[in-house]
């Protein structure tokens, strides 16, 4: 029974990467929070699996948090956003797709190889998901880095968030309630400040570019 | 070769050349429904099989001989790779003289051949084919080669036979390496086969046109084992995914009852297969033809990401 | 005499060989003497030193699995005599190039010309000059010999390149050649001071019997990397290779492209894997990457080219690449004690050494009769040969697959064994280097899918559709000898392609020689498929492939002629029903190769000269030019320039300076002595 879970937890992670490595490549910000909308259902089927396997009954807790946060909540605000903006359009990237995917790669090795001896030490049903995690994690980054619209890089952000909370839940099976909780709050307050500065950005410069705000810093 | 091996194999060949139209005639059925069209009869390409096989054969003046052999040598090649993907049966005295890796050079010998075919005559449309036969080929072959290295890595084999038997054997083993191997592979044979988004199989747009352009001078025989051909090449990959990701049913054991209990198997999958590929088909748009290296590109990484998985996490 | 029947006695093949090799400078020598009569030096001259080659190529064969032999020649200098070995390793490159110059000399016998440039009875001094210089290269046992030799290859080919040495293009193209050649024989030369470890003794048996320390080790290989890398065209030094090949004539290139290139490897092979032992892990990783680099640059730009022999020179780049990549993982492994799987890398880097001169070789000696009978090189004003020459264009189709990769030919069999090594890497110990794994099979196979893509390219546009030029339609096909010289080429692509399993087999005497480890009895179980490590694991048969396919055609083609009929009607093509077409219509070279350089664009240094909507006469050029050249070569170049212009400072002009020189000269060597 825990080889299978092992193996489950280990499909999630994979699936997990493969968003990932989805969202790197997507330049429609409507898909984009489709697949957000994915990541966090990937995030709380794994939640729960670890919960089952280590019996902790507040991991379904905070899975049913996720599934009402990530999955029903925020993308549903952020599809508003995106409607009120009228940011539906594809989004350029600064560098091009297949180059920013060979980064990924690497990032990806990198991350592994980081995470190697941490993984070596740890017991938990599956090793491998920590570097999977950070690989995540890493990605997200890319994405924010390589993304020149406000929304996607706020998306970005997230799906960093859902990453971190991934490797929590798999390598520690979780941490303490009262941490989630207080993370979920500080997303859903990060959520609102970031929708403020979309708007604020876009009444200032008719756009979400945030090459704009290039124009803000003093010469 | 035991005589079972003998029958098994003249059998899958068969099933192949068989079914192959049907299958195709199968996808634009679902695809008319689906796009709220009436659909052509199921048996509508073996009927217009039937028509240009009877059809005389119009060949450009200054065509050389190479354009006449063409559509032979395709279809020689599509019908031995159908014949060495195992469908029915693992057991198959042909699969040991190709394995995944002659498999994909089998592909690509086949489309060498029709791009030089493409280009034979000195239209301004084939050669234009057949760059861009070309530009989908040198991105598709090799991120088909790493979906099939992530099977191989997996089973530790490139015979195809065992990579089959291996993950049929699998234990409710989930190999997350495969969902990676899934989407790239479902890229790549969108691309390899002209089906949207990255080629329409209907569309004879000047402009456009991919696979349409490369065989635009083909008539008569010769276009009619063109088109078998490529309806056998729908039939291979099909076949390909089917056995890498869902390879449950085919017969291992030296039974003919497994090997007669395979072929409805076979139908079924393939007919699921058939419907998820319209399905594909209609939910997505053609993209700008500068779009599609990007587009294989991805597949192609996603792939090697599969591979790479296969190595960090074991699985 | 006497000498000679010890020879024969103690070294018998070594000694056939060596006797082919003074058979090769006689015939060169007949040609000095005979130095303006045209007839018998092409008749009779060069299709002897063709059966001398095969004679050679025998001769190495039956050595393969032979006992090393040596012997001793008292030539060169006194009491410095000239010690030759043969062993697989020597065997196996002695077989390639006898087997390539067979069907290149032969080529050659009906190619060379009346009067062009150099006159025909040096030219073949140089040619067989050539050719025996190659074939001591390789048999050479002291660094004295070697260097020699290597030397008299450099020379004889730089000789052969500038033939026509009246265009100032190719006078350039030689200057560069030479000068590439005598950097990295620097390098070698090095190398070879610091194997011999200040033990004074230059001979390769004393190099194997010192034990380096890795420091020193390491210097020799880098040293031996760089100087045999100048040689083989990896980049960064690759920049002679697309000039000196288009220059020189067909059979020349040929020569240069099929052989001499793995005199280089041959080279390599011998410093890192025989006199330094076994390899340090690094050293692997570095010839993989520089191999993967050389070889995915050598492609795509391959792949943009509109010159047809500059697009093979830069095929050849990539092809030394794929072996350098073969040969970084077979010494990876070896390193880490993997022998089995390092015996296959070696034995795919070997395969592809014979394919690679085999299909090269074809494919050069077809654009030489390309270039005879249309005066053409620019691929913009060729089209539709098949038609006019139908010998050339059907021969090098086949060298044409076997360069694309396709089974069931030559070069499908090493790519396959290459793959199949990466395939069967078991775990290294180094973790770094197993996740590298997957991305280096990836980039082959985009290599390999790449090279079809260049070989679609160079075979459509010169040899199908319609003429580009008017002049094409009187082309001539090769004559008799070429047409032989190309058939023997032929069928060294289709016998690779379809024996691997006898051929393989044959390898591993080498493999083991240098890995200590032998595929050849996991092979000789199953003489119909090649089987590596065992059948439920890979096989490929090619010949039942090809009898596969082929099967399926002629049955298809008797059922449609039974069942339904033959007719066929000529008219003129459909084009999508345009109302006329011009050769003009058709993709032009700039045009096919336009997607690889808009996907690869960071590649190229591209200069474009796009036409705007009101032209009136509308001009589109697109140049590419090298980034080594702009970021290396110039840059070194302006350097040397200007320290030779200090240095020039020295030149005042006055006999008294000058001999102040001599004088200050003179004492500072006295007092070195004294010291």
């Amino acid at each position: 029974m825990q080889g299978m879970f092992g193996q489950l937890i280990n499909l999630f992670a994979s699936v997990l990467l493969l968003l990932s490595f989805a969202m790197l490549a997507q330049r429609r910000v409507v898909t984009l929070i489709d697949l957000f909308m994915l990541q966090g259902a990937t995030l709380v089927a794994a939640t729960t699996v670890v919960g089952v396997v280590t019996h902790q009954p507040h991991l379904y807790l905070s899975a049913a948090l996720t599934l009402l946060l990530k999955v029903a909540l925020i993308p549903w605000l952020l599809h508003r956003v995106i409607r009120q903006l009228n940011v539906r359009w594809d989004v350029e990237t600064l560098i091009n797709i297949p180059t920013t995917l060979l980064l990924g790669i690497v990032l990806v090795i990198f991350a592994f190889n980081l995470a190697l001896p941490i993984s070596q030490l740890s017991s938990s049903v599956a090793r491998g998901t920590l570097g999977i995690a950070l690989a995540g994690v890493l990605l997200s980054f890319l994405m924010m880095i390589t993304r020149s619209k406000a929304v996607s890089q706020v998306i970005g952000f997230l799906s960093m968030e859902n990453c971190l909370f991934f490797a929590a839940t798999s390598a520690t099976y979780g941490m303490p309630l009262v941490v989630e909780l207080g993370i979920a709050l500080d997303v859903l307050v990060g959520i609102l400040i970031l929708g403020v500065f979309m708007f604020q950005l876009r009444e200032r410069f008719d756009s979400l570019d945030i090459r704009h705000i290039e124009k803000l810093k003093e010469d | 070769m035991t005589f079972l091996g003998a029958i098994s194999q003249l059998l899958a060949i068969t099933a192949a050349l068989l079914l192959a139209p049907l299958l195709m005639g199968w996808v634009n059925q679902w695809r008319a429904w689906m796009q709220n069209r009436s659909a052509p009869s199921l048996l509508q390409p073996y009927r217009m099989l039937h028509k240009l096989f009877h059809k005389e054969s119009v060949v450009a003046e200054h065509a050389t001989p190479l354009f006449r052999v063409v559509p032979y040598i395709v279809f020689g090649a599509m019908t031995l790779a159908c014949g060495i993907v195992p469908t029915l049966s693992t057991e198959l005295p042909l699969a040991p003289a190709a394995d995944a890796i002659a498999l994909v050079g089998l592909f690509a010998l086949a489309r060498v051949f029709i791009s030089l075919a493409a280009m034979d005559i000195g239209t301004s449309f084939g050669t234009l084919g057949a760059r861009r036969e070309m530009l989908i080929g040198f991105l598709a072959e090799p991120a088909l080669l790493m979906v099939l290295f992530t099977a191989s890595l997996i089973s530790t084999s490139t015979s195809l036979t065992t990579i089959v038997e291996t993950l049929a054997h699998r234990e409710l083993a989930i190999y997350p390496s495969l969902a990676f191997a899934g989407v790239a592979f479902t890229m790549v044979s969108l691309a390899e086969n002209a089906r949207v988004p990255v080629d329409n199989p209907t569309t004879h747009l000047e402009l456009t046109m991919i696979h349409e352009a490369l065989i635009l001078e083909y008539s008569g025989r010769h276009l009619a084992l063109i088109e078998w051909a490529a309806s056998l090449k729908l039939f291979a990959y099909s076949c390909i995914g089917l056995a890498l990701f869902f390879p449950w049913g085919v017969a291992e054991a030296q039974s003919p009852l497994a090997l007669l209990l395979a072929l409805p198997v076979l139908v079924i999958k393939l007919a699921i297969g058939g419907i998820v590929l319209a399905l594909l088909e209609t939910i997505n748009a053609k993209m700008r033809i500068f779009r599609v290296p990007e587009f294989l590109a991805t597949a192609f990484l996603l792939a090697v990401i599969g591979m790479l998985v296969r190595i960090l996490l074991g699985g | 005499m006497d000498a000679s029947a010890t020879l024969a006695a103690t070294a018998p093949h070594l000694g056939l060989a060596l006797a082919v090799v003074l058979a090769w400078l006689l015939i060169g020598l007949l040609g000095l003497v005979a130095i303006r009569s045209f007839e018998f030096i092409s008749k009779v001259l060069f299709p002897a030193g063709s059966i001398v080659s095969l004679c050679l190529a025998v001769v190495a064969f039956a050595a393969l699995p032979a006992q090393p032999e040596t012997a001793q020649l008292p030539l060169g200098l006194p009491g410095l005599p000239f010690h030759f070995r043969l062993d697989a390793l020597s065997a196996y490159f002695l077989f390639v190039i006898g087997a390539a110059a067979t069907g290149i000399s032969l080529f050659a016998s009906g190619y060379f010309r009346r009067g062009e440039g150099t006159p025909p009875g040096i030219l073949c001094f140089e040619y067989h000059l050539f050719l025996a210089s190659m074939a001591l290269v390789v048999l050479a046992d002291d660094a004295y010999c070697f260097m020699v030799m290597w030397e008299s290859m450099a020379l004889s080919s730089f000789f052969l390149v500038t033939a026509n040495h009246r265009v100032a293009e190719i006078r350039r193209a030689g200057y560069l050649y030479l000068l590439v050649a005598h950097i990295g024989a620097i390098g070698i030369l090095l190398c070879f001071g610091v194997l011999q470890a200040n033990t004074g003794d230059y001979s390769f048996a004393n190099m194997r019997a010192q034990q380096l320390g890795p420091f020193w080790a390491s210097a020799g290989f880098l040293l031996a990397l760089f100087g045999f890398g100048a040689k083989a065209g990896v980049v960064p030094l690759h920049v002679w290779l697309p000039e000196a090949h288009p220059a020189a004539p067909s059979p020349v290139s040929a020569l240069m492209s099929g052989v001499m290139l793995k005199t280089a490897i041959y080279g390599l092979l011998r410093v890192s894997f025989d006199l330094l032992h076994a390899p340090l892990w690094w050293w692997g990783l570095i010839l993989l990457a520089l191999g993967l680099v050389t070889a995915l640059f050598g492609v795509v730009y391959a792949a943009a080219q509109v010159d047809m022999k500059r697009l093979l020179a830069y095929s050849s780049i990539e092809n030394i690449g794929l072996l350098l990549a073969g040969m970084g993982l077979a010494a990876l492994f070896t390193a880490y004690g993997i022998r089995s799987v390092a015996a296959l890398a070696l034995t795919a880097t070997l395969y592809h050494v014979a394919s690679h001169a085999f299909f090269k070789a074809l494919l050069f000696v077809g654009t030489g009769a390309v270039l005879h009978a249309t005066a053409e090189r620019s691929l913009g004003k060729l089209g539709g040969l098949l038609r006019f020459m139908p010998w050339v264009g059907w021969l090098s189709l086949v060298g044409v697959l076997a360069s694309a990769g396709l089974p069931p030919l030559g070069g499908f069999v090493s790519e396959w064994l290459l793959l199949q090594s990466f395939l069967f890497t078991p775990d290294l110990p180094n973790s770094f280097l197993n996740m590298l794994i997957p991305a280096v099979a990836a980039l082959i196979a985009l290599i390999a899918a790449l090279a079809g893509y260049t070989m679609v390219k160079f075979y459509g546009i010169i040899f199908l559709g319609q003429p580009r030029e008017e002049k094409l339609a009187e082309a001539h096909d090769a004559s008799a000898l070429e047409r032989a010289g190309m058939l023997w080429l032929a069928a060294g692509c289709l016998a690779l392609g379809l024996l691997p399993v006898q051929f393989a087999g044959a390898l591993s005497a080498i493999t083991e020689q240098l890995t200590g480890v032998g595929l050849g009895a996991t092979l000789a179980a199953n003489a119909w498929l090649l089987v590596p490590m065992d059948v439920a694991r890979a096989s490929y048969g090619p010949v039942i492939f090809l009898v596969g396919v082929a099967l399926c055609c002629l049955l298809a083609y008797v059922l449609v002629r039974r069942f339904y009929h033959g007719r066929l009607r000529r008219a003129p093509p459909w084009d999508c029903g345009f109302p006329f077409q011009t050769a003009r219509m058709q993709d032009s070279a700039e045009g096919f190769g336009q997607p690889i350089r808009q996907i690869f664009e960071p590649f190229f240094r591209m200069e474009r000269e796009l036409p705007t909507a009101s032209d009136t006469a509308p001009r589109y050029r697109v140049t590419l030019a090298d980034h080594f050249w702009h970021w290396v070569y110039l840059p070194v170049a302006r350097l040397v320039t200007r320290f030779a212009q200090a240095i020039a400072w020295l030149q005042q002009g006055r006999i008294a300076v000058y001999l102040l020189y001599s004088f200050v000269t003179l004492v500072a060597v006295l007092m070195l002595v004294r010291a």
